[in-house]
């Protein structure tokens, strides 16, 4: 520390890059508020759980920490964390001071602002009680709108931040060539980000009118159908830097990189072009002739499918780097040995595993399937749905950055992490609790049909239409409940050593650092000229399974569907 | 090594026939079978919508309930229209009225609508399936209750407090 006051940046002695402490600061700054954030929606989900699992909380509460969980989750943990990722990708990993820190900082404190109104929105107002479907005409108050539009107007000035960064580092020569990986997949991210903000304007501003009293009617469907041309956009931006962070963490724990950048950066650009047109599978059970079919299939099928592409491409990818790396490192016996001989004891690459594994054949499998024009019968907002996106944005997202977090202790903070120990178990705990609570949502959703947002599954509140579930429902809300339960004590594991390491850990000198953390062969944009990249034969074999799970799963959904009542056509 | 040399790297055999792969299964086989569904498949969320106001489609249920009511259950009218016949179907906060008795096998033209707020229309328990409702939009679709059975409805999207109650029931006869 002594050294940075008098140069204002310093090279880390562990990956060479040169860190200015403007960007160190807002990296910090971000990364702090996101696990906050985190936390909030740690406890919100404990009301959540323990309502669906046993009732434990009346409907009205239900409602709103489901409205906490969801913006805190999905949206304030998720983002904070993503500036700090472009503060970090755009600064540190292209060795330039942010083009402008003054900008870095308003756009923190819109963020915390508009974080802090819908949070004290949705805990002072029953009206407010909206989580991720907030539609018209349910009316919330005008501060829950302004607070989303001011988080949005933030994130948005950081991510223009990040595009000036990247343009200083190529004026000023500190970046030549193309841009790492890394950063490329997060350039990525920024621009999926600047579209689905400005497409989140379109559908808040109004409703902030609306709410105010200035606009008589919003039309509920063309408020919908642009609503998610921002609400699931948002999380193609988390796709996008949870791929980018997988290449960063493959680099970090083990050496890895790519087979092949240029098939990986496809990949990426196939994103760019093609993913946001997801978004139209919120759309698939509307009343058609109100949406044709062919608009449904164009954007759901050929269009929206090299976006999977794209994902598939990762699949092979990103355990292929690991697998490179691994074999680089000495551990070429087999099919398996790289994998197996992993550094398990390094939580990152635990995090690593788990998050490409449950990503996958959880998270992704169901995104295409749930997407799918006819299947979406079976899926449309039931727990199945919840199933997804907790196999998507928690078991992938989450576990990504909790795993790169275990980084940016040491390396940004410079302490020692605290109870490393503790920090070995956290991904398992987290994982396997998540992945467990994604397998029971979503055969409870596909195939018992329950309801999401649904609080009161047990009595009905004793109406005369109340019916109960097979027992199996209950047998399946019972694994739910479990796995939530071993995945919020990982997520308060990871909160605690994180809040514990950045108060009590101890300070580390450039010599601990060098010699505790150091990477294994690392150097910028590794291998490509210096040794030969090893072929990856395990990850083949691996990504021919899952192509089998996934055409299996894809036709299975079809029998199923086949087996219900005849609609249609 | 020059930077961005790796754009003349030949792609490994391995990845190359992944991403062909890849291509197949995600592009071709998962874009395909929507329209092969279409045309052999028989559930396809392919009927029509009609703007409609509130009121009218409240009149256009009553009439319906009047003509084919044959009983009550818990205050709700049980309604069995003939096979073949347009059967109706009324959600909002929070109720879906009225019950329908209808036969296995026949073919029902269904009309459902949302008259106040978004509401899911999800047949469930034993599951059927899932449509999104919109006030304003009637939803005209051909549906066949296959098997006999009690169904029960819930709204499945969030209405307000309450949602929780709004249930319904079709019973499917022999």
């Amino acid at each position: 520390m002594a050294g940075f006051a008098e140069t204002e940046s310093r090279v880390c002695p562990v990956t060479g890059f040169r860190v200015h402490q403007a960007a160190e600061d807002l990296v910090k700054a971000n990364a702090v508020a996101a696990v906050v954030a985190l936390l909030l929606g740690g406890v919100a989900a404990v009301v959540v759980l323990f309502t669906r699992w046993m009732g434990a909380f009346p409907p009205e509460a239900f409602y709103q920490y489901l409205a906490l969980h969801a913006w805190n989750m999905l949206i304030f943990w998720i983002i904070f964390f993503e500036i700090a990722l472009l503060h970090f990708a755009g600064s540190i990993m292209l060795n330039t001071r942010p083009a402008s820190p003054a900008a870095g900082w308003m756009a923190f404190g819109l963020m915390a602002l508009g974080a802090l109104m819908v949070n004290r929105a949705v805990l002072t107002n029953p009206l407010n009680h909206l989580s991720f479907q907030p539609y018209p005409p349910l009316r919330g108050t005008p501060d829950f709108y302004l607070g989303t539009i001011l988080f949005a107007v933030g994130a948005l000035v950081g991510v223009g931040l990040f595009f000036a960064t990247v343009y200083k580092a190529y004026r000023e020569g500190n970046h030549q060539g193309p841009l790492p990986l890394v950063v490329f997949g997060a350039f990525v991210a920024a621009v999926l980000a600047v579209g689905t903000l400005l497409v989140g304007a379109l559908a808040f501003v109004p409703a902030l009118l609306w709410s105010a009293g200035l606009l008589v009617h919003l039309d509920p469907f063309l408020w919908k159908l642009v609503y998610w041309g921002f609400a699931h956009p948002s999380q193609q931006i988390n796709l996008a830097a949870t791929v980018a962070v997988w290449y960063l963490l493959a680099q970090l724990t083990v050496g890895g990189y790519t087979p092949s950048e240029k098939v990986s950066r496809a990949a990426f650009v196939l994103y760019l072009v093609a993913i946001n047109l997801g978004s139209a599978h919120h759309l698939q059970t509307e009343p058609s002739g109100a949406l044709s079919v062919g608009w449904k299939w164009i954007n759901t099928g050929y269009l929206m499918h090299l976006a999977v592409l794209g994902s598939m491409i990762h699949a092979f990818a990103v355990p292929g780097s690991v697998e490179v790396g691994q074999r680089l490192r000495g551990y070429t016996r087999g099919r398996f040995e790289w994998l197996v001989r992993g550094p398990w004891h390094n939580p990152a690459f635990t995090s690593l595993v788990l998050s490409v594994a449950l990503f996958g054949f959880l998270g992704g499998i169901t995104g295409v399937i749930a997407g799918t024009e006819q299947l979406n019968l079976k899926w449309h907002n039931t727990t199945g749905i919840m199933g997804h996106f907790h196999g998507t944005v928690v078991a992938g997202t989450t576990l990504a950055f909790m795993g790169i977090t275990w980084y940016v202790l040491p390396l940004i903070f410079r302490r020692r992490v605290v109870g490393e120990r503790w920090a070995r178990w956290q991904p398992w705990l987290f994982g396997v609790g998540v992945g467990l609570l994604v397998l029971a949502y979503t055969q409870l959703g596909v195939r018992y049909g329950l309801p999401r947002k649904q609080p009161d599954v047990f009595r009905f509140r004793g109406l005369p239409l109340a019916f109960p579930w097979p027992d199996e429902v209950y047998r399946l809300l019972a694994v739910a409940g479990v796995g939530g339960l071993l995945a919020l004590l990982g997520g308060a594991v990871f909160v605690v050593l994180v809040v514990a390491t950045i108060l009590f850990g101890k300070r580390l000198t450039d010599e601990e650092l060098r010699r505790q953390y150091a990477l294994p062969s690392f150097g910028g944009n590794p291998g490509h000229g210096v040794t030969e990249t090893p072929a990856v034969p395990g990850t083949f074999a691996l990504c021919l399974l899952f192509a089998a799970f996934f055409v299996l799963t894809y036709l299975g959904n079809y029998w199923n569907l086949s087996r219900s009542w005849p609609i249609g056509g | 090594m020059s930077p961005g040399a790796w754009w003349e790297e030949p792609v490994h055999s391995l990845e190359r026939v992944w991403v062909g792969l890849a291509f197949l299964i995600a592009v071709v086989f998962f874009s395909a079978s929507m329209l092969v569904w279409h045309r052999f498949g028989s559930q396809n969320v392919t009927g029509r919508a009609y703007r409609v106001s509130p009121q009218a489609y409240q009149a256009e249920v009553e009439r319906f309930v009047q003509r084919y009511k044959v009983g009550e259950e818990g205050g709700q009218p049980v309604v069995a229209p003939p096979p073949g016949s347009d059967v109706y179907v009324l959600a909002q906060r929070f109720r879906f009225y009225p019950i329908l008795l209808l036969k296995a096998g026949e073919r029902y033209m269904l009309h459902v609508a949302s008259i106040d707020y978004l509401h899911g229309f999800s047949i469930t328990q034993p599951h059927v399936w899932n449509l999104q409702l919109y006030p304003g939009y009637e939803w005209v679709v051909p549906v066949v209750p296959r098997h006999p059975g009690t169904y029960h409805m819930a709204c499945n999207d969030f209405c307000g407090v309450g949602h929780e109650m709004m249930l319904g029931k079709i019973v499917v006869e022999r």
